[in-house]
């Protein structure tokens, strides 16, 4: 499979990438040799095999369903780059 | 010169060789009191001071080590102390350090500056070390050479033979060989002796690969061995910590400290942590070790040959028995990853949207803004693998790729599970494929060529497994060389043991020259 340049534009805009025009063909042939490159997975009989999900055997640890941590928005917002009364700030979203 | 100049220098001389002692000397020694911990680390500040040129370090915190050190001093004064007590480190700029920025060498992380500290280097500062700074790595960890860091290139302090680089411009016969990556700032500063040891992390390679192009020795525990809490994430099933050291005790007593459960990381596993440094110099008599025949690739240089025929002699001098394995679906480890990895990095990098932390470019509305500033924060590297992943996780191709991939890393598995099974303690192979390259001569014109740097280290990250790279020759160039040695889940004593065996055959690997300094 290979991807063409719309395809290498709509993935962009689903990564939120902005990928310049001038950038497409680039991306497009990088793109391109990967797919390539994992094209030889198709020999691999994979029928009846269950795809990894946890690569070591462990069960989900759990915890009590209780707040233990919390009270700290100033750090929180600490590295934001515009934050106003321990708000995140972000341009209007909703006109 | 004058005699106080003479003293000076006389001083200076005694303080910079304590840079050369291993991470286990320093410790005897500060324990003999026969230096403190101020002059080992002032003797390491003064090291990393001397070697910007090789841009080991993105940022030094000469403050915070001669802080840490003086508190050491007080305890061990008072016959006190932790396991790394007064000990110098690097810290890879990937893990988190309260008030002390971290940027995973990323434009898009800027000037983030944590406000709280990864559990793994918490345990180091627990356990009595010193940090000497954050070290440089490819950009999120994603890179063979450490040429993808928006801090800049790293160089490898190994040089050709005959090269005469040092003398500048125009005495440049080769070029600057790279470090390996991801973590090249820590192998580079542990080879140079800029620290005595560093951390490191490895999705695919990345504490291996660069071990062996430097002459160190790394190690990747079992996934779940160290808690992944605080370290930025790259993929998430693949990641792990484990430490850079000089020596394969050095690293057994590293990983100690940086190894327990975690309950932040639901995928640390709660198994108790055994006293690596007690298996150095324990038998290898009667393991079986398994030599897979897949890694016999094609075009292998027969200096590679030749190294890893030399691991299985010194291993059988030593009473281990050798027996030949298969490992059916090796060659299909490196593309699995290259869609396993990026997947999951498409997913953890999401979060860097311009809103909580680190750049933000100005858009029209809030979309244009995530755009903006994710185009202008990450590098090319990491833009195409996040493209990848987007692109293969995306609706109509998810099956195809990242659900074949998963079905082909359950095989991956297998292969080992049935060699363990078997009876096989563990494995031996070549770390590398080739010895350390110059800078910008791979993986310009098809990002594959580089990728094929992993070929013998990604098997195990795609099945959990610890692996362990220790320096065991050189190249025709003078250069190191490394075997990789890999375990049972969660068996790294068994890898120390046979490093050790290793290491007593080949010798360390001490840098020729501060052409440098």
């Amino acid at each position: 499979m290979s991807v063409d340049a719309a395809t290498v534009k709509r993935v962009a805009h689903l990564a939120r990438i902005a990928l310049p025009e001038g950038d497409v063909a680039k991306m497009q042939a990088e793109i391109n040799a990967m797919l390539g490159f994992v094209e030889q997975l198709n020999e691999v009989n994979v029928d009846g095999v269950e795809p990894m999900t946890s690569v070591m055997p462990m069960a989900m640890k759990k915890r009590a369903d209780v707040v233990n941590d919390g009270e700290i928005a100033a750090q929180i917002v600490k590295n934001a780059p515009q934050s106003e009364d321990d708000y995140f700030m972000v341009p209007k979203v909703v006109e | 010169m004058t005699l106080s100049t003479a003293a000076r220098h006389d001083r200076l001389n005694h303080m910079t060789d304590l840079t050369i002692l291993t991470l286990t000397e320093a410790r005897d020694g500060l324990r003999a009191k026969a230096f403190s911990a101020t002059e080992l680390a002032k003797a390491h500040i003064a090291a990393v001071e001397d070697a910007r040129l090789l841009n080991a370090y993105v940022l030094e915190t000469p403050e915070i080590a001669l802080k840490q050190a003086a508190a050491s001093d007080a305890k061990l004064a008072k016959g006190e102390g932790g396991a790394l007590e007064g000990l110098p480190l690097g810290i890879k700029d990937l893990y988190c350090t309260a008030g002390t920025r971290t940027t995973a060498c990323s434009n898009i992380l800027g000037n983030f500056v944590p406000t709280y500290e990864s559990t793994v280097t918490g345990q180091l500062w627990r356990d009595g070390a010193v940090m000497l700074g954050k070290l440089n790595n490819d950009e999120f960890a994603m890179g063979s050479s450490n040429e993808t860091s928006c801090f800049g290139n790293v160089i490898n302090p190994w040089r050709r033979e005959g090269s005469n680089m040092d003398v500048g411009s125009a005495g440049i016969e080769g070029t600057y060989l790279v470090p390996g990556g991801s973590s090249g700032g820590s192998s580079s500063a542990v080879a140079a002796n800029l620290c005595l040891a560093a951390t490191a992390t490895d999705t695919g390679g990345s504490i291996r690969q660069p071990a062996a192009f430097t002459g160190t020795v790394g190690i990747k525990p079992t996934y779940g061995r160290c808690s992944r809490w605080g370290i930025v994430a790259f993929a998430s099933s693949l990641d792990q910590a484990g430490p850079i050291g000089k020596s394969v005790r050095d690293c057994a007593v590293m990983l100690r400290s940086m190894s327990g459960h975690d309950p932040k990381d639901t995928t640390s596993v709660d198994i108790a942590v055994p006293d690596y440094e007690k298996a150095i110099g324990r038998s290898v008599r009667g393991m079986k070790i398994g030599i897979p025949k897949e890694y016999r690739i094609v075009g292998m240089p027969a200096e590679i040959e030749k190294l890893w025929q030399d691991g299985i002699n010194w291993l059988k001098a030593a009473g281990a028995e050798i027996v030949n394995i298969s490992l059916p679906h090796t060659k299909y480890a490196l593309p699995a990853y290259y869609i396993v990895a990026p997947a999951e990095a498409s997913s953890n990098l999401a979060r860097y949207d311009g809103v909580r932390y680190g750049l933000r470019e100005q858009g029209r509305d809030i979309a244009d803004m995530y755009e903006k500033t994710r185009a202008a924060g990450f590098g090319r590297e990491v833009k195409r693998r996040i493209m990848i992943g987007t692109y293969v996780l995306s609706a109509g191709y998810y099956d195809a790729y990242y659900l074949r991939a998963q079905k082909v890393r359950t095989l991956i598995k297998k292969d080992f599970e049935d060699i363990f099974a078997a009876g096989v303690h563990a494995i031996l192979t070549p770390a590398t494929p080739s010895a350390a390259f110059g800078i910008g001569e791979k993986g310009s014109a098809d990002p594959v060529e580089m990728y094929l740097n992993d070929i013998f280290t990604v098997t195990v990250n795609m099945a959990g497994l610890p692996g362990i790279a220790v320096p065991a020759g050189r190249d025709r160039q003078g250069l190191p060389l490394a075997l990789q040695l890999i375990g049972r889940p969660f068996d790294e004593e068994t890898l120390f043991a046979l490093s050790e065996v290793i290491e007593q055959a080949a010798g360390r690997f001490p840098i020729p020259s501060r052409w440098w300094a």
